[in-house]
């Protein structure tokens, strides 16, 4: 079509379309699908573009009260600063080791529990199971936390059965969100608790598409359940799953920030504080908006990196989830 | 999900009943019982000791069931104006917020699903970038500030307005919908809003459904910008939030500052163990009773994208 005109208007090159002129003429066409889209690109350069001018506070050394031209510029040195920080490189463990632990312990549990509930029978039981399963996720984090909390407090649940089964003395409970080393593991576990039942919608509708008669002929070369997981169910999956770990890892640098806010205190401070929290309480407890913006820009590049690279990776596995 | 009973459907044909298979389903049966106690149990709990006599939940071994039944602790939670206020922006940002996504959602899912359309590739790249871009928490805060919108409750609206995730689920639905009907549509004259409202919009139903449960979902759920933003504000505060300071106080053991554990609180035979189950339950009620029902287009949100990959 466009050679039909290019070649058409040709002779009369006074007439001829520029691409600028093109795209001009489109414009005014389309005019009402642009009136539609552009109020939202401006909200989505007012709300997600502009914030990132608030990353050259971290070349500065930020006073609220002074206009941008008067902040003094300080190069690197709030970089500097947080790399020859104690406190900075352990929140910068904490978070990789918490996303880690993390993300090892949900792709397990929640692979497990597809192939468990795969193996179901009755279909209504496992309607129940996953019914019930998924009910946490939908539960806030503030919840979530209050109740992870009475149930690991002295007197909770936890304490009441060790207590029953003999593992512990009556008046030597644990208190368990006091122990600093623990913080990682009851964090991993409450994380597995929400979402594991929510974890498995990806994995069950994977395994949904193996086809049935790989069963059949299984059965027939007389392979029994475990082996028939092993052999058909989680090579079906495999693809599923290797894409999702892969954008995952993307993911590393965000341990979350609710669940250890909410379950962080004085005591377990040392293994729960995460880069997020390190960012908050120096933003804006301290007023030390520089240092905090650093700490955080630190964080979104690293993540930036990681998502581009985990992309691409995934892509070349057979395509992503989102993009 | 109905393929999955199709996936289970040919294993009811299967009669095999070697000890060791019998063996398995019943310890896979049991062990996916304690696990479903296990997601109830901590829930079950809470509700058992919001609904027994506080003075008597002290006392301890209250597990599922109340021992003592008594509404005095809800009655106690929604007579505090703060709590009932905080209910009502609760459910006017669930509303609100949720109306404004979907529609803003649908509108530039609508645009970037045009072929044609000059600024297609734009629009797409500017709302993808975000989604690897995370100014992060500092320089987010500095810019609702700047754009006035602290301490208002607009603050809870017009920063997640449009998820990516969201955006592209609504595209790739509006994609797979057959050309000639929106063709059709603009012979008849139609503008492309009037085709997005007429045509495109309800056949977008159930993508439109399953956009508006998450944004619920994370609308009620949200406690963080309340806190960062509104926080000096009782009027704007929501369920969450007021969660949340309860929580905050009572694992600070003394507080003088909460609302809940002055000589008012004794007097009227309420304990923060009490007020602090009520509210989570309060908190969390809604969503519980909802999800069960809507869970197919949770579902369908969820898998769309994911087993293509």
């Amino acid at each position: 079509m466009e050679s039909n005109i290019t070649t058409a208007t040709s002779s009369v090159t006074s007439n001829k379309p520029t691409g600028l002129k093109l795209f001009f003429r489109k414009l005014v066409q389309q005019r009402m699908l642009v009136l539609m889209s552009v109020p939202f690109v401006i909200w989505l350069f007012l709300f997600k573009y502009m914030p990132l001018w608030g990353w050259t506070t971290a070349f500065q050394k930020y006073k609220p009260a002074r206009s941008f031209s008067e902040q003094e510029w300080v190069g690197w040195d709030q970089f500097n600063f947080l790399f020859s920080d104690e406190r900075f490189l352990r929140v910068l463990r904490n978070t990789l080791a918490m996303s880690g632990i993390n993300l090892i312990l949900g792709f397990v549990t929640a692979v497990i529990l597809a192939l468990l509930l795969n193996e179901l029978r009755s279909v209504i039981f496992k309607r129940v199971v996953q019914t019930v399963t998924y009910m946490p996720h939908f539960l806030s984090w503030v919840v979530a936390a209050g109740i992870i909390q009475s149930t690991l407090s002295t007197d909770g649940i936890i304490n009441v059965l060790l207590i029953k089964l003999g593992f512990i003395d009556k008046g030597n409970e644990i208190l368990f969100l006091g122990i600093p080393k623990d913080f990682w593991g009851i964090l991993g576990a409450g994380t597995v608790w929400k979402e594991i039942g929510w974890n498995t919608i990806v994995y069950l509708a994977a395994i949904a598409t193996i086809d049935p008669s790989q069963y059949e002929a299984a059965e027939m070369d007389g392979a029994g359940r475990f082996r028939r997981m092993w052999h058909i169910t989680l090579p079906g999956i495999r693809s599923v799953i290797i894409v999702l770990l892969i954008l995952n890892i993307g993911n590393l640098m965000q341990s979350g920030f609710e669940a250890q806010y909410l379950l962080g205190n004085g005591m377990n401070i040392d293994y729960s504080e995460n880069i997020d929290i390190f960012v908050l309480k120096y933003g804006l407890e301290q007023s030390n908006f520089s240092l905090a913006v650093a700490g955080g820009m630190f964080k979104s590049v690293v993540s930036i990196v990681l998502l581009v690279i985990a992309n691409n990776v995934a892509k070349r596995f057979g395509g992503s989830r989102v993009f | 999900m109905a393929n999955s009973a199709s996936g289970t459907a040919p294993k009811k044909l299967r009669r095999d009943s070697s000890i060791g298979d019998r063996i398995f389903d019943i310890a896979n049966i049991v062990f996916l019982c304690l696990l479903m106690v296990a997601s109830l149990y901590p829930f079950l709990n809470q509700l058992a000791l919001s609904l027994n006599q506080a003075m008597d939940s002290i006392k301890g071994g209250i597990y599922i069931w109340p021992r003592h039944f008594s509404l005095e602790n809800y009655k106690y939670v929604f007579k505090d104006n703060q709590v009932y206020q905080a209910t009502m922006i609760s459910f006017l940002r669930l509303i609100v917020g949720t109306v404004f996504s979907v529609f803003s959602t649908a509108i530039v899912a609508y645009t970037i699903s045009r072929p044609d359309f000059v600024l297609r590739k734009f629009v797409t790249i500017a709302f993808v970038l975000t989604a690897y871009i995370n100014p992060g928490i500092i320089p987010d805060f500095l810019n609702i500030r700047d754009l006035h919108l602290v301490n208002s409750f607009w603050v809870y609206i017009w920063p997640g307005l449009i998820g990516v995730f969201t955006l592209i689920l609504v595209r790739s639905f509006i994609d797979e919908l057959p050309e000639s009907i929106m063709e059709s549509a603009r012979i008849d004259g139609a503008g492309e809003f009037k085709t997005l409202m007429s045509i495109v919009l309800p056949l977008c139903l159930p993508v439109l459904a399953t956009i508006a449960l998450f944004t619920a979902v994370f609308q009620w759920n949200s406690w963080i910008d309340v806190f960062l933003y509104n926080s000096s504000n009782e009027k704007l505060s929501t369920l969450q939030y007021e969660l949340q300071k309860i929580l905050q106080n009572s694992s600070a053991a003394s507080s003088a500052t909460s609302a809940f554990s002055n000589s008012q609180a004794a007097a009227t035979m309420v304990t923060p163990l009490s007020i602090r189950a009520t509210m989570t339950i309060v908190a969390s009620v809604p969503m519980i009773m909802m999800y069960p029902f809507l869970q197919k287009y949770f579902v369908k949100g969820m898998t769309v994208g994911g087993v293509k990959g």
